[in-house]
């Protein structure tokens, strides 16, 4: 069954192969894997933000009669376990020994016969504890005098992580100096949770006989995890199997290990029996990876005829209570140097200060584009603040300043080099299928009358596919991808790849990238992925890199397959190799069409007993890894429509129009489906979504009841249009596209409502826009959300 | 506790706790995980299932409060081979990424379906909007629902599906 008539051979709109499983009730999640004699873990979290451990006294756990271990710091300790590495060479730890730094740090890990009992069991666990002052607010983190957060690390005196920059300074000062207009905006993106509807966990079996672990686990990158828990626990690589089955959600929270992994493994190590760990919802909001917490005072220096002259910010970063960030290592701050966006700017400068506070680790995840998101956001900010100063329509400003097309390849100020686009066609389309000029006549009428409405654009140039091995890596694991391909005597399949769906639609997708390349239909195409025994090595899924990578190795092993089958088509038609031509599916003798073999009948002939030519081995299968020579750079124009109630500060999104070009559309209703996703997690962020803190560092964002996310109601019906500008050094010329909504529509949320409240002489107002940040924007009493201190 | 509860036209009885789960009973009791689990507070609706004929939060339901109850879950939405039109529908209409929110959205869709054969836009959005999901920004999943209003999403009688099942099972 198909939306638009027939399946396509290779690109096209097409249903997804993976919902079979789903629709029926039949998906595999971690949660769902039941192993025989399998025991149950729970995790014993801090209810302090930061305290002193006195004593962990477990015997009367111990003595529940369905426990079968009480796990402590101490523990671990004795395994040369207690700490861990994280992805930004900072170290964790898996419970803690000395201090707990945050609420809901873990502390012990009790494994029972049941969920149900080990959850008892924490009761009976008596930790006493001396509270610390705690560092909340990341700005009062480097005050002389702040309490020390990682005092577990020698000679360390203060909560500094790093300091970071690009761009030119001097440059950038030049052009600040001789501009007509400079404008300055403080602005907070707040912490943010991605919130997958399935919590992370683990079900972890160590075969005592084989010596084999076996590891089901939420995560984005098995290979990854597969290779850091070699050097975690010491343990052969080659004895460990990661699994990451059916994954419901990840954006970017299922990167990193997190430590009840890591107890669940020593807890079936411990046992002898498999373990199963499955977090509660607030211990998902309150410990595992956030993201954001990002401290931006923007400035943006321009010509009085609005020409954009230069950027510049000084970024305080607050990274909680350890550097658990995942991105490449040579970007502390990921790639939040494209912050020039997509304009033409002369020059740019950031910095960026790293600290530890008394919150959650973590910091790149929820569709951020290792920070994009964060970039875009600033410049989109800053460029309607220098309108709103001009008196210029901020989407006129923006077409103003827009790159142009054939200034592509483009490379930024911050060293960026932008493959290609069109920006301002993309623009266009946008204010086209809102009705720009309209809209903004209803607006002044609106305004006439005194009722509140406001439109938002935003423009946004992503950086995904990381990336060259030269210069990126994590954990001095370089970004390449591997894929494998084999091809059947019938003619049918197998694809193995190295990154991981959790919705993305791969086992669709990547079929359908080698059945474009082969002619092969998709259905005969069978995507493995998701577990290390059967998988080439790979970083996995997240910053949108499976299409841009993965996509390309998928291409890249099916071209080698088709020339390996033009040498046999060669032996099977005893013609010479350059003589044939490929057309979808089949070689052909050049000048004969009739003379060919297809796909199929090369592949059983491969197989046989055929004289093949001197040096061709038998078999089509082939195995290839892609080392992308640069990022690809999505982009798009948004525009939103919004109407704000004076009254309370409720914000209704009335229409959003997204125009995405994400290059080469693989299967254009999956891209249409990320796009949508991600419009609505910008929309959450930009109206609700905040894990704020009180002045004890206690969560104020540990349940669904207090972290709100935007349901049906909410969202408006998404209109999409597209643009496509392939990607000139992408084998297929797609780009990614699984986070563009996410890094380009909050700004055109918060422009909107700010536009809205522009009569009211409002310039700024820091997400989440709840309708009380809201109301008290309107009165000239902007508050910060997220801090309860305010 | 020994409770009996009717799930999909079966009836199976078990001894429990008086504090266990309907959600729980469902997927480790009795191994029927297309039902989930997402949250701790009643707000994700990924646990939706029916009781005795009406969505019910199976979070938020004890297992002994479903003894001599009959409870309809997503492995009991098809007709035996033949998928229900809103399966269908969320296939054609790419209702559904990662799945996670699937069985729960299905339910309620069918349920909706049942009550008001021709919904609008808005009374779909309404219907889920006790449901989340982080994947779809909710378009498709409010598309698969009228695709299915529109191919014969009607109910079917319930006895007739109890048959069904009855043979699958
Ligand atoms: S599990 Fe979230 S509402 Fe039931
Ligand atoms: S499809 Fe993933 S949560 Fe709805």
């Amino acid at each position: 069954m198909t939306t638009t008539g027939e399946r396509p051979v290779g690109f096209g709109r097409m249903t997804r192969k993976e919902d079979a499983r789903f629709v029926r009730g039949h998906g595999t999640y971690v949660d769902d894997v039941r192993l025989p004699g399998m025991l149950y873990g729970a995790v014993l979290r801090s209810p302090l933000a930061h305290a002193r451990i006195v004593s962990v006294d477990t015997s009367a756990a111990e003595a529940h009669p369905k426990v079968r271990a009480v796990i402590t710091g101490e523990t671990l300790a004795g395994l040369g376990l207690a700490w861990m590495p994280t992805l930004s060479y900072d170290t964790q730890a898996v419970l803690a020994t000395d201090k707990v730094r945050f609420q809901g740090q873990e502390v012990a890990f009790v494994v029972a016969e049941d969920r149900y009992a080990a959850r008892d069991a924490l009761e009976l666990i008596d930790v006493e504890y001396d509270p610390l002052p705690p560092v909340v607010d990341a700005r009062r983190a480097l005050d002389p005098g702040a309490p020390v957060i990682r005092d577990d690390k020698e000679g360390r005196t203060d909560n500094h992580v790093f300091d970071w920059e690009a761009g030119d300074r001097a440059a950038t000062d030049e052009v600040f100096a001789r501009a007509d207009v400079v404008v300055g905006q403080d602005m907070l993106y707040p912490r943010v949770h991605p919130a997958p509807l399935e919590t992370c966990g683990t079900v972890a079996d160590m075969d005592a006989v084989t010596g084999k672990l076996t590891v089901w686990s939420t995560t984005q990158a098995p290979h990854a995890h597969r290779t850091l828990y070699a050097m975690v626990a010491g343990l052969p690589e080659h004895k460990i199997r990661v699994i990451s089955p059916d994954i419901g959600g990840g954006f970017g929270n299922k990167v990193g290990i997190y430590p009840g992994y890591v107890c669940a493994v020593v807890g079936s190590i411990v046992t002898g029996k498999p373990v199963k760990w499955v977090e509660d919802r607030s211990e998902n909001l309150m410990s595992t990876s956030f993201a954001r917490d990002y401290h931006m005072p923007g400035e943006m220096a321009a010509s009085r005829d609005g020409r954009i002259l230069g950027v510049r910010v000084k970024v305080l970063a607050d990274h909680g209570a350890f550097n658990s960030t995942a991105q490449p290592t040579k970007y502390p701050a990921g790639f939040f140097h494209i912050f020039t966006g997509s304009y033409d700017i002369e020059a740019a400068h950031c910095e960026v200060t790293g600290v530890y506070t008394n919150k959650a680790p973590g910091g790149v995840a929820y569709a951020c584009s290792f920070r994009v998101t964060e970039a875009v956001y600033l410049v989109e900010r800053m460029v309607d603040v220098l309108a709103a100063e001009l008196g210029t329509d901020p989407a006129e400003l923006r077409m103003r300043n827009l790159l142009r097309p054939e200034q592509f390849p483009y490379r930024n100020k911050t060293g960026w080099e932008y493959d290609s686009g069109d920006y301002p066609r993309a623009l266009r389309l946008a204010m086209d299928l809102a009705h720009y000029e309209e809209l903004r006549r209803e607006q002044a009428e609106r305004r006439e009358r005194g009722e509140l409405m406001g439109i938002g654009v935003s423009f946004f140039t992503e950086a995904v596919g990381a990336g060259p091995r030269k210069h990126m890596d994590i954990l001095g694991l370089g970004m390449a991808d591997g894929a494998e391909l084999r091809v059947h005597p019938t003619g049918k399949a197998v694809l193995r790849i190295s990154v991981q769906t959790q919705g993305q639609g791969h086992e669709t997708t990547f079929a359908q990238i080698v059945a474009e390349e082969l002619g092969i239909p998709p259905e005969d195409i069978d995507v493995v992925h998701g577990d290390t025994d059967q998988t080439p090595f790979g970083l996995g899924t997240y910053g949108s890199r499976s299409t841009p990578v993965s996509g390309a190795a998928a291409a890249l092993v099916a071209r080698k397959v088709r020339e390996r089958a033009r040498l046999v088509a060669s032996a099977m038609l005893e013609v010479s190799p350059d003589d044939l031509e490929w057309e979808k599916g089949r070689w052909f003798v050049t000048g004969d069409p009739d003379q060919g073999r297809t796909m199929a009948e090369i592949a059983l002939a491969a197989h046989s007993t055929l004289e093949l030519p001197e040096g061709v081995e038998g078999h089509l299968d082939a195995s290839c890894v892609y080392n992308p020579p640069n990022l690809t750079f999505p982009f798009g124009a948004y525009i939103c429509v919004a109407d704000v109630d004076a009254g309370t500060g409720q914000v209704k999104v009335r229409r959003f129009v997204a125009v995405d070009d994400c290059g080469t559309r693989i299967n254009p209703m999956i891209v249409e489906g990320q796009v949508h996703g991600g419009l609505a997690d910008g929309l959450g962020m930009a109206l609700m979504q905040v894990i704020a803190f009180d002045e004890d560092g206690n969560c104020l964002g540990g349940s669904f009841m207090d972290y709100l996310l935007p349901t049906a109601v909410e969202c408006p019906s998404w209109e999409l249009g597209e643009t496509v500008t392939p990607s000139p050094h992408h084998p297929i010329g797609a780009k990614g596209v699984g986070e563009s909504a996410t890094v380009g529509s909050p700004a055109a949320v918060v422009n909107a409502v700010v536009d809205a409240l522009r009569p009211l002489g409002v310039r700024h107002v820091d997400m989440p826009l709840t309708p009380a940040a809201v109301w008290r924007a309107a009165r000239g009493q902007p508050f910060r959300s997220d801090l309860a201190i305010t | 506790m020994q409770i009996t509860v009717t799930v999909n036209g079966e009836r199976y009885t078990r001894g429990v706790e008086p504090r266990l789960l309907l959600v729980h009973f469902l997927r480790d009791d009795l191994g029927l995980t297309g039902t989930h689990w997402g949250c701790d507070t009643s707000n994700c609706g990924v646990c939706a299932v029916w009781l005795d004929g009406a969505p019910v939060k199976s979070c938020t339901v004890l297992a002994v409060m479903a003894d001599g109850h009959e409870v309809r879950t997503v492995e009991g939405l098809a007709h035996g081979a033949e998928l229900d039109p809103v399966q269908q529908g969320f296939v054609a209409c790419h209702g559904l990424q990662c799945g996670f929110c699937t069985p729960g959205m299905m339910m309620t869709a069918r349920w909706l379906l049942d009550h008001d054969p021709d919904p609008s836009e808005e009374d779909i959005r309404e219907a889920v909007s006790g449901q989340l999901c982080r994947c779809t920004g909710y378009e498709n999943i409010v598309r698969s629902i009228r695709w299915a209003a529109e191919h014969g999403g009607a109910a079917r009688p319930a006895e007739e599906d109890a048959g069904r099942e009855e043979v699958r099972t």
